[in-house]
């Protein structure tokens, strides 16, 4: 079941797109990859929910950030086929 | 007039503060950062840098575009490197230029202060015994 759907024309349809999604510092290590492909609602909070289940060691994170296209997304903010995604942990520059 | 980098070189603080002055810039603001030994009480061998590098660099630009309208200031530069860092070695600087020195202090100030919050740039400690990448208080 997916967790976001759509109304189309007369019928519901269920939005799911398949991602490479960029990881970087302690993820990166989490993973053991610098990315990882999922299939996912287009959407940051569906999203976010689908790596927590498939990845649980992302809950060894105070909290991760998703950005689309080098920008910072919101919860609300819509991922459409072909965008840059990458999990963005707390950063630590400086 | 901004200079946004990210290196795997290291960086010439001399260069940078050299890009920073103009003949309207009253004084130069500049903040080093610099690989401490020790980190809660234990010694720190290295530290290791890594980049979302087109990211960073969208973000280290939106930091000076915002000193630029904030402040009157006339120059900024903002610098970070990537990769493994020695003990005493620069991993960011920031130069801020100004016709008077509140400016250039307060922007230079909140310049770093939004990089260690928004670019996503990660350190890993390296002690003597083991590492671990950098959480920032919450």
């Amino acid at each position: 079941m997916w967790p976001e759907q759509t109304f189309c024309s007369n019928i519901w349809v269920y939005i799911c797109i398949n991602m490479k999604v960029l990881a970087f510092g302690i993820v990166k290590e989490l993973f053991g990859a610098a990315s990882v492909e999922v299939d996912a609602a287009a959407n940051i909070t569906a999203l976010k929910e689908v790596l927590c289940q498939r990845y649980p060691q992302l809950q060894k994170l105070s909290s991760f950030m998703i950005a689309i296209n080098g920008t910072y997304a919101g919860p609300d903010s819509v991922i459409q086929d072909g965008d840059e995604i990458a999990i963005i942990p707390p950063v630590s520059g400086g | 007039m901004t200079s946004i980098k990210i290196s795997s070189e290291p960086l010439d603080i001399l260069s940078c503060i050299d890009w920073a002055m103009s003949p309207q810039a009253g004084g130069i603001d500049v903040f080093i950062g610099t690989v401490r030994d020790h980190t809660k009480g234990k010694t720190v061998v290295r530290l290791d840098f890594e980049a979302y590098e087109s990211m960073a660099v969208k973000e280290m630009e939106k930091i000076a575009a915002e000193l630029l309208t904030k402040w009157p200031v006339h120059k900024v530069l903002i610098h970070h490197r990537t990769g493994t860092l020695a003990v005493g070695e620069v991993p960011v600087i920031i130069v801020v230029s100004a016709a008077h020195r509140a400016a250039a202090f307060d922007a230079c100030r909140y310049a770093i202060d939004t990089l260690k919050q928004t670019v996503p740039i990660w350190k890993k400690e390296v002690f003597e015994d083991g590492e671990e990448w950098v959480t920032p208080n919450p």
